[in-house]
């Protein structure tokens, strides 16, 4: 495990950049999600970092040492890509052994079984071992290829959107699982994703793309609590921060746009809204309203029935306020 | 695979379908059926009108291919009787065998020249359709029209500078020669046919090899090259099939030494008179290895055949 550390690391392909001066540092033993839309060049950046793609600025250090002109062999870092990544003309079993039989590691034949027999006990496909590859569900091929990552013990783990092409269930629990095998190993990770819920749940760290730069870097909560602008707040809380002229409110306020958490509303004085549609989730209720032709989300007491075309008064708590290019001000 | 659908064929299209595509193949199989049977005729069977379907089987052609005889004495013949079964068949035309012909190793040059130039062929066109499927070529697509115009023109309308450039770097029936010549001729379907294969062989696969600590070769022999294996053997087969059969340049090209099969056979003809069930014996035998070898690998060259025509 080591300290991951990029700097001023840019690459552009053809007309695009795909990445554009971005500076990281990956604490040693950190769970690191990088948070964006596609296109964001989340799998750009763990490209680079593997080695599948070569800089066209910048550095990048790994436990201290430049692996600017290294192969991703030497690099000592495990991937786990979106799609595709078994090889299918092998067995489960030697699927999971193949990095382990490289030239690089060369383990003894004994302890690859030790580890390989490990890792699919911790994945729960022991039974799945001598399949071919291509004879298993989307939800086994994908947990074989975190397990191929995961057999090593390399520098850092780098994973591309591991959980995506998971049903709910299976998804919630290897985020679980996934969790705990890094707090266990003590692993450095590198996470891209674009679910929100991935982020807060699993993060150390998160970092936010917008178009190839690093807008945002910090705790999952140091990014909830204080984004930096409007384009950050969107990318974490559910339902969607809500994003208001700041006049709707009256009185003094320190910008032209005010974003509105959920459960930064508060309910029974200040401006009068329009409930559009109550939803029960069971643990919360999401009220919609219409507030001077906007319309704008709060959460309320789960116990209460809200009637269509009830009048609500809201006026805002804790508010975030952002200039009108949508950059954070207070 | 495909994510079309085609609407199901009724009884009646599927019936009249295979039958014509039977019929075709009966039509197409008729002279291939004739000179399998002209090789187990006589040569007075062989020759007769109306043509003998049905006639007494010898395997006289088949001796007279693979020997050479000399006509004996009445004398001779009695004090040296006959010491096998080949023996007896020359006997009716007071002939004695002896020793083989040349068709053994005429048979042998074509399995070197053919297999060595597939070989060469498909060693070549995997690395360069390799490295045109996956790196950054500067002017990919025109060395990949260079290499693809070689073959807009019929090869032997540069039969006479090849045969004087063979003469001159002494490569002249040689089978050095024939293998480079006809590596030259297949190189391209092979690259063209071979970079179709590889480009359906997502990269990830290699990428995932390379970071799981792979050299870009290992991850090229230990990864790419099995799931190309069947691109692979239907392009072989291709290469075979043209330096096996191919006749011109080894006419022109060949003589003692590297002569393959194909020049051969019509020569037979030549050696005591039109001995027609020698010359079907020597086609029959010619024909086989590459039929053997397409049946065995039909189902990877159909997709040979259709590549490129069906999307996935």
């Amino acid at each position: 495990m080591a300290e991951v550390v990029l700097e001023g690391v840019s690459k552009r392909f053809g007309d695009t950049e795909a990445v554009r001066d971005m500076s990281m540092v990956i604490p040693d033993g950190a769970f690191v999600v990088l948070l964006g839309p596609t296109g964001a060049g989340k799998t750009t950046t763990l490209r680079l970092i593997s080695g599948l793609e070569k800089l066209d600025a910048g550095r990048i250090k790994i436990g201290g040492r430049d692996v600017g002109n290294e192969t991703p062999a030497q690099r000592d870092v495990a991937m786990v890509f979106q799609q595709y990544s078994l090889y299918p003309h092998m067995s489960v079993r030697d699927n999971l052994a193949f990095p382990l039989r490289s030239p690089i590691l060369k383990t003894p034949e004994a302890e690859v079984a030790r580890k390989v027999a490990e890792i699919a006990e911790i994945l729960q496909i022991p039974h799945k071992l001598d399949n071919k590859a291509t004879e298993l569900s989307g939800g086994e091929m994908q947990r074989v290829s975190i397990g191929r990552a995961l057999v090593r013990d390399p520098a850092i783990y780098l994973m591309d959107e591991p959980l995506s092409s998971l049903d709910a269930k299976l998804r919630a629990d290897l985020r679980i699982e996934l969790k705990r095998i890094q707090g266990d190993l003590g692993s450095t990770l590198l996470y891209v994703t674009h679910d929100q819920i991935e982020a807060m749940t699993m993060a150390t760290h998160v970092g936010v793309l917008q178009e190839g730069e690093l807008v945002q870097f910090g705790t999952p909560r140091e990014v909830y609590e204080n984004p930096q602008s409007v384009y950050v707040a969107s990318r974490l809380g559910q339902p969607r921060i809500n994003i208001l002229p700041s006049e709707l409110f009256g009185g003094a306020h320190k910008g032209p746009q005010i974003g509105l958490r959920p459960e930064h509303i508060r309910q029974g004085d200040g401006v009068e809204a329009r409930i559009i549609r109550a939803e029960h989730l069971g643990d919360q209720t999401r009220l919609h309203l219409e507030l001077q032709g906007y319309s704008v989300t709060t959460l309320t007491d789960p116990h209460t029935d809200y009637a269509p075309d009830t009048i609500l008064k809201i006026s805002p708590q804790d508010p975030l306020y952002f200039d009108a290019a949508g950059a954070r001000i207070f | 695979m495909s994510s079309f659908s085609v609407t199901e064929t009724s009884a009646r299209a599927k019936w009249i379908s295979g039958t014509l595509v039977i019929l075709y193949a009966l039509i197409t199989m008729i002279p291939l059926v004739w000179i399998m049977l002209t090789g187990f005729k006589s040569p007075a069977d062989s020759i007769s009108y109306p043509p003998k379907v049905v006639f007494e089987p010898t395997l006289e052609g088949y001796v007279n291919l693979f020997t050479t005889r000399t006509r004996q004495t009445q004398e001779y013949l009695e004090a040296n009787p006959p010491q096998n079964w080949a023996d007896e068949i020359v006997r009716q035309y007071d002939m004695v065998i002896v020793g083989p012909s040349k068709f053994g190793q005429r048979f042998m040059n074509s399995v070197i020249i053919g297999f060595g130039s597939t070989f060469l062929s498909i060693f070549l066109g995997t690395l360069a359709a390799y490295a045109f499927s996956r790196f950054r070529i500067p002017l990919a697509d025109d060395l990949l029209f260079f290499i693809l115009s070689t073959r807009m023109m019929p090869p032997i309308a540069v039969a006479i500078p090849i045969f004087l450039m063979f003469r001159n770097l002494g490569l002249s029936d040689t089978h050095l020669g024939m293998i480079l010549l006809y590596t030259a001729v297949n190189i391209s379907l092979a690259v063209w046919l071979l970079k179709g294969f590889i480009d359906e062989i997502p990269r990830e696969y290699e990428e995932a090899a390379l970071i799981d600590g792979y050299t870009r070769f290992q991850a090229f022999y230990k990864v790419v090259l099995p799931q190309a294996a069947t691109g692979i053997a239907s392009t072989a087969i291709f290469c075979l099939i043209f330096a096996w059969n191919e006749y011109a340049f080894a006419v022109l090209l060949t003589s003692a030494t590297a002569q393959t099969a194909p020049p051969f056979i019509p020569t037979i003809i030549g050696i005591g008179g039109l001995d027609w069930p020698a010359v079907a014996a020597g086609a029959t035998i010619f024909l086989l290895p590459v039929m053997v070898f397409t049946i065995l690998l039909r189902k990877h060259l159909l997709r040979g055949i259709t590549f490129g025509a069906v999307r996935k």
